[in-house]
């Protein structure tokens, strides 16, 4: 019994349709709670008022974008080193996810940001550098869909997502230097004592393990769409193969 | 090798190479400039080593897809690639060649041009050294990204997509570098960074563009 048998696409299905229910019912759940919690059941802070509560989409989609990415390197090189087609799938399944988390960082942060820094954008380290994963995304899923075989369109993916990476780990270092920031250091560290005061900061860790949960379910999802998709395709090729040896027959 | 690099600096000086097509690509970004932002000397001086960075950078990404697609047509990168030569070192060798006649060229030019944008006289050293060091970068990340999409019609724009976000730390620093002399500043620690990068680039890049490169000609 190894972590490696679910690279086979049937063990992988069966294990991912029998964990997802409980991953949507967690994320709806820690959702639900966390998010009800943190907008109605905690008080306004007393400089930010009640804008302070978007951290709560926030901090929780901001993570996910950066973990979406991480794990897309990690499943390109699983591809890379033992080429398990489910792993290369499920970099391309997590990627439109890792976009959909970006911008909704990217947007609260615009929406927080108008009231609070009295601009929608500032040209801040932290903001640039998301700005520049956003197009790193955008890069990886173009060049998925420009490639038609899908073996080379995974190598070549898997590849971009390694040297991506460190790009935009570079980027990140580079705008440092080059522009001061408007941006708060980090609201959540293992090694602080107290991080965000516990009234915001419980919820926050709700919600965060909500968005954990939901990005698990989306992209097992959309793995399991993709390995179908994949699976019909060949049956589809399989059929046109032996129409053709058959009508060449009669 | 050294063949190879000839053979491309020929192809691309010849007739119809698109030799000089990024030169006057890069005067033409120059030119429009003051049309687009207004002629006020003041203000273009302190936007000049900006403009010129990112004019050099343009330039240089539009003549990235003729770097390996031209050779992938004609069936000269599948000849290439059964000689005993590495792919790695193929792929090195057309983006010196690259580098060569887009690069360097650009360098040369940008002093000429930073006349055009009234440059303050203090960063024309730095500015043609900071291009030197950045353009060799900018020719070798451009050659990781035509092997990507070499095997793709029309895949100009999705190189340009895939390669601009790569492009980033170059630009920073060495427009930072152009900027801090232009200003009368140290530039020696963008120009160090710089360099690093570029060091690191054309240690490394070699191996992902010829990774890439296999994997489009199996």
């Amino acid at each position: 019994m190894s972590l490696w048998e679910y690279a086979n696409p049937v063990k992988f299905l069966r294990l991912s349709e029998r964990v997802q229910p409980w991953l949507w019912a967690g994320a709806a759940i820690c959702l639900g709670v966390g998010l009800v919690w943190g907008f109605f059941f905690t008080p306004d802070d007393f400089r930010q008022g009640s804008t302070v509560k978007i951290i709560y989409l926030h901090v929780p989609s901001a993570l996910m974008a950066i973990n979406a990415w991480f794990m897309m390197l990690v499943a390109s090189l699983i591809w890379i080193i033992r080429r398990h087609h489910v792993s290369a799938l499920a970099a391309k399944a997590a990627a439109p996810v890792g976009i959909v988390m970006t911008l909704i960082a990217l947007l609260t942060g615009a929406i927080w940001g108008q009231p609070m820094w009295g601009t929608w954008w500032a040209w801040d380290p932290r903001l640039t550098s998301f700005l520049i994963l956003f197009l790193f995304y955008l890069g990886y899923v173009a060049l998925w869909e420009a490639i038609e075989d899908p073996d080379t369109a995974a190598d070549l993916t898997s590849i971009l997502c390694l040297v991506g990476t460190v790009f935009a780990v570079l980027s990140r270092y580079a705008v440092l230097f080059w522009n001061q920031g408007l941006h708060q250091g980090a609201s959540l560290s293992l090694d602080k004592e107290e991080n965000v005061a516990d009234v915001f900061y419980i919820p926050l860790l709700v919600c965060i393990g909500g968005f954990v949960l939901l990005f698990l379910a989306l992209v097992l999802y959309r793995t399991g769409t993709e390995i179908r998709l994949r699976r019909t395709r060949a049956l589809i090729a399989r059929e046109a193969r032996s129409a053709g040896l058959h009508a060449e027959g009669a | 090798m050294r063949a190879l690099f000839f053979r491309d600096l020929a192809l691309a000086l010849r007739a119809g190479g698109g030799f000089g097509l990024g030169l006057a690509f890069f005067l033409i970004v120059v030119v429009l400039v003051p049309f687009s932002v207004g002629p006020q000397s003041a203000l273009l001086t302190q936007i000049a080593p900006g403009v010129l960075w990112l004019g050099a950078l343009l330039a240089c990404l539009l003549s990235l897809d003729r770097l390996l697609a031209v050779d992938w047509e004609d069936g000269a990168l599948d000849l290439l690639a059964t000689s005993p030569l590495p792919l790695e070192g193929i792929v090195a060798v057309k983006a010196a060649a690259h580098w060569v006649t887009t690069g360097l060229p650009l360098v040369l030019a940008a002093p000429v041009l930073g006349v055009l944008l009234n440059l303050a006289p203090s960063g024309y050293g730095v500015l043609v050294l900071s291009l030197a060091l950045g353009t060799p970068a900018l020719s070798m990340i451009g050659a990781f990204g035509a092997a990507l999409t070499v095997g793709i019609k029309r895949g100009g724009l999705l190189l340009s997509l895939l390669v601009l976000p790569l492009y980033v730390p170059t630009l920073i620093f060495g427009a930072e570098a152009a900027r801090r002399a232009a200003q009368g500043l140290d530039p020696s620690t963008p120009l160090f960074l710089l360099a690093g990068i570029t060091l690191a680039v054309l240690a490394a890049m070699p191996f992902a563009a010829g990774a890439v490169l296999r994997v489009n000609l199996r």
